[in-house]
């Protein structure tokens, strides 16, 4: 029996031929076989080879993360997959924009926690702030936490980039 | 710089490039511009369907029988959704087809415009990769690209999707030669160490068993050669799945039969004890290993398979060699020869004997009688009269479908084309078509059942405007006899809608489109009837009247395991069945 435990979250990075399509094949192969999508973020990496980069956080039991690295693999114009979880050490990043409204002593109390996980004000009226965060999602999550009674109305977030550590690249 | 073509005639140069000789297909708005170049040129050859999914399927048939690339050629919106049950046949059973459908022009991409239909999002789950050529410039590499993205790796269907106004704008050609994919590169040769490591599994084996499926058969004529010497040399018993028959000789001695939900008791049997399983080209599909922890319980297992994401999908396996079977079955040959690998004859020989105890259970075994013609006994006659014969077999799905793998031989690869994974009614006929346009001397016979029949029956008329002899033998058992086995075991024998009420009367439709119509209800009739369907040079549609009450076995039934098997009526029905086994389909 498959138990809580086999599930396990890995970050996944792809790169890809920029060309049209080649997100909705990435995301339609996630529904089409039924893989959870905890977070996807795509940019072009490589505006000369025309090589974008997906980063993908997916969460499964060993045998279903093996798929769908096989899976990925087999895309026509997927380049290369690889398993930052699993593959050595790597850095994870997220960035998130929230929007906090309100008056008094919570506005100043969002400011304070603001400062103790180093978030920018980014944008300030006198009755809101924007701050911007960036750092592992679990640090996004505890800011989020602590910002939900201090009036947060928003959020935004990245999803995550990651990369592995030292000198090996991907391609 | 070079000589400007339209964007049609690209199309068909590359076409002719590629080595295709014929097309299958229906004209409409959208492809206009390359039936016009279509008709200005006499390198390829235009095929007629009725229907597109006719289209498809008959390119299907037309690629298993040769081992070449299928072409197809659909309009813009109905053409192209109408090809997508065809599409998605030929992606689970891993055929290659290449299938061109117009577009509306790009300028109305999205518009909702006429026949318009967002054909490269609908087709994108059900190909191995499509393409919207959105400038001429791209059309020459684009279509060559598709010829190699289908026809090598694990072959598939490819959608190259063609705006109209693309079609109609001026490029330079460019050959087939100067076209490099970017990223695509299928693994062909596997790592050495794994085979050595799979070569000495063999060795040691106790009980060991090949089972090989349609990969072979892709891997071409000569890997199934050389895989047939190897298995003849290793002296191991082989069985194959419905997609593998006729890549090893059914009449060989070590051949088990097919295995799976309607394979054999001894190759079922023999795969449940074996302790080394030697699985080539084929993919653990839910037909063929039953009851998941119950599947091959003591086997160390090796795969071979050219994804890498059929290894480890279902079952997971000690042994995951990627590659082509050709390129690894070769260098399997040579490991084997250079350790000089003999595998225990004693232990061999008590495991012939058990096997040899299993067969002589005799599961095919029929009741025949003087009134009624079995279904089995059908085919059996079938294959007596045409075995000698240069004969290609296809069919739909069904219970007929499992009697012509069970009891019809097939010594060589690509003689038999069926719908394996998705399981299409509808798809022998045009298949048929699709085998007899590429060997048009041959004798092509689609054993079908009334009721996949009537699914494409539409095609008749393609058989008589090109001359294509194809003969189809129903086995009329009015009922869709697979539907109606599972509604007596699994469903207290209500046979909700699985009647074949209100049935054409076979020979004056035959006749209508210009075809012989043949009858039969007596079994002593059936010879001479299959006699004169053989040597008609029409096309000729034969109604077999069988047995209606007559179900397949032996049968695993769904959610069961391979030594669960019910071997006759006399089975006790549904017993075997669990509440898991009942949500399977």
């Amino acid at each position: 029996m498959i138990t809580q435990q086999d599930i396990r979250t890995h970050t996944i990075a792809v790169l890809v031929d920029n060309e049209s399509g080649v997100l909705a094949r990435v995301i339609g192969l996630f529904s089409g076989r039924g893989y959870n999508i905890e977070s996807l973020t795509v940019a072009e990496v490589d505006p000369v080879e025309k090589l974008s980069r997906i980063t993908l956080v997916t969460s499964g039991t060993p045998m279903v993360i093996e798929q769908i690295k096989a899976q990925l693999g087999r895309l026509v114009p997927v380049r290369k997959v690889a398993d930052l979880t699993v593959e050595g050490p790597s850095v994870t990043r997220e960035l998130a924009l929230l929007k906090v409204v309100g008056t008094g002593e919570k506005r100043v109390e969002s400011l304070r926690i603001a400062d103790i996980f180093r978030a920018n004000v980014v944008d300030s009226t006198n009755e809101s702030f924007v701050f911007e965060i960036v750092g592992k999602p679990e640090k996004l999550d505890a800011f989020i936490k602590l910002m939900e009674p201090l009036g947060l109305a928003e959020t935004s977030r990245t999803g995550v980039a990651a990369i592995a550590r030292g000198k090996e690249s991907l391609l | 710089m070079s000589e400007q073509l339209s964007g049609a005639e690209i199309v068909l140069k590359a076409l002719v490039d590629q080595g295709v000789e014929v097309v299958f297909g229906y004209p409409g708005g959208a492809v206009l511009p390359i039936y016009d170049a279509l008709f200005r040129q006499n390198r390829i050859r235009h095929v007629l369907c009725r229907h597109e999914q006719g289209a498809v399927h008959m390119a299907e048939g037309y690629a298993r029988s040769t081992g070449k690339v299928g072409c197809v050629l659909v309009t813009s919106g109905p053409g192209a959704t109408n090809a997508v049950t065809g599409l998605t046949d030929a992606l689970m059973d891993s055929v290659p087809i290449v299938c061109l459908t117009g577009q509306v022009p790009t300028f109305l991409i999205g518009n909702d415009a006429f026949q318009e239909a967002d054909t490269t999002g609908i087709t994108r789950q059900c190909t191995k990769h499509n393409y919207l050529v959105k400038e001429p410039d791209r059309l020459a590499r684009t279509i060559h690209e598709a010829f190699v993205v289908a026809s090598t790796g694990r072959p598939g269907p490819v959608v190259v999707d063609l705006p109209k106004d693309v079609l109609m704008g001026k490029a330079p050609y460019i050959p087939a030669s100067r076209v490099k994919h970017r990223s695509y590169k299928p693994q062909m040769k596997a790592d050495i160490a794994l085979i050595e490591q799979a070569v000495e599994l063999m060795g040691k084996a106790q009980r060991p068993i090949f089972y090989i499926g349609g990969g072979v058969v892709n891997s071409g004529p000569s890997a199934c050669k050389l895989l047939a010497s190897f298995v003849r040399s290793t002296g191991f018993p082989i069985t194959s799945t419905l997609m593998g028959l006729g890549a090893y000789p059914a009449s060989d001695q070590q051949f088990l039969g097919m295995l799976g939900m309607h394979g054999t008791y001894e190759a079922n049997l023999a795969m449940h004890a074996c302790d080394v399983m030697i699985c080539i080209g084929a993919r653990f599909d839910d037909r063929v290993t039953g009851r998941l922890d119950a599947f091959a319980p003591n086997a160390k297992k090796i795969h071979v398979d050219i994804d890498p994401s059929s290894i480890n999908k279902n079952v997971v396996v000690d042994v995951a060699i990627v590659g082509d079977v050709a390129h690894v079955v070769e260098d399997m040959i040579r490991v084997w020869k250079a350790k000089q690998i003999r595998p225990t004859q004693k232990a061999l020989a008590t495991w012939w004997g058990q096997i040899d105890a299993w067969k002589a259970r005799n599961c095919l075994a029929y009741k025949t009688n003087d009134t009624t013609i079995k279904p089995q006994q059908a085919i059996e006659r079938l294959y007596a009269l045409t075995k000698d014969r240069d004969t290609y077999i296809t069919t739909e799905v069904g219970q007929h479908q499992m009697w012509a793998a069970q009891f019809y031989k097939f010594e060589e690869p690509n003689r038999w084309m069926t719908s394996g994974g998705l399981g299409t009614m509808g798809y022998g006929l045009p298949a048929a078509l699709g085998v007899q346009v590429a060997h048009p001397e041959s004798l092509v016979v689609d054993i079908s059942g009334e009721a996949s029949f009537q699914m494409n029956m539409q095609e008749m008329g393609t058989a008589s405007q090109y001359r294509l002899p194809v003969k189809v033998f129903i086995l009329n058992n009015q009922y869709m006899g697979m539907v109606r086995q599972w509604q007596e075991l699994l469903h207290g024998s209500r046979y909700s809608e699985s009647y074949s009420d209100a049935l054409p009367d076979f020979v004056k439709l035959a006749e209508s489109f210009g075809w012989l119509g043949l009858e039969v209800e007596s079994p002593a009739d059936l010879d001479d009837a299959i006699k004169t369907m053989i040597e008609s040079d029409k096309p000729v549609l034969m109604n077999v009247h069988v047995d209606p009450s007559e179900n397949c076995y032996p049968m695993i039934p769904s959610g069961a395991a391979h030594n669960d098997m019910l071997m006759g009526p006399e089975d006790t029905a549904g017993a075997g069945v669990s509440d898991h086994g009942m949500v399977l389909v």
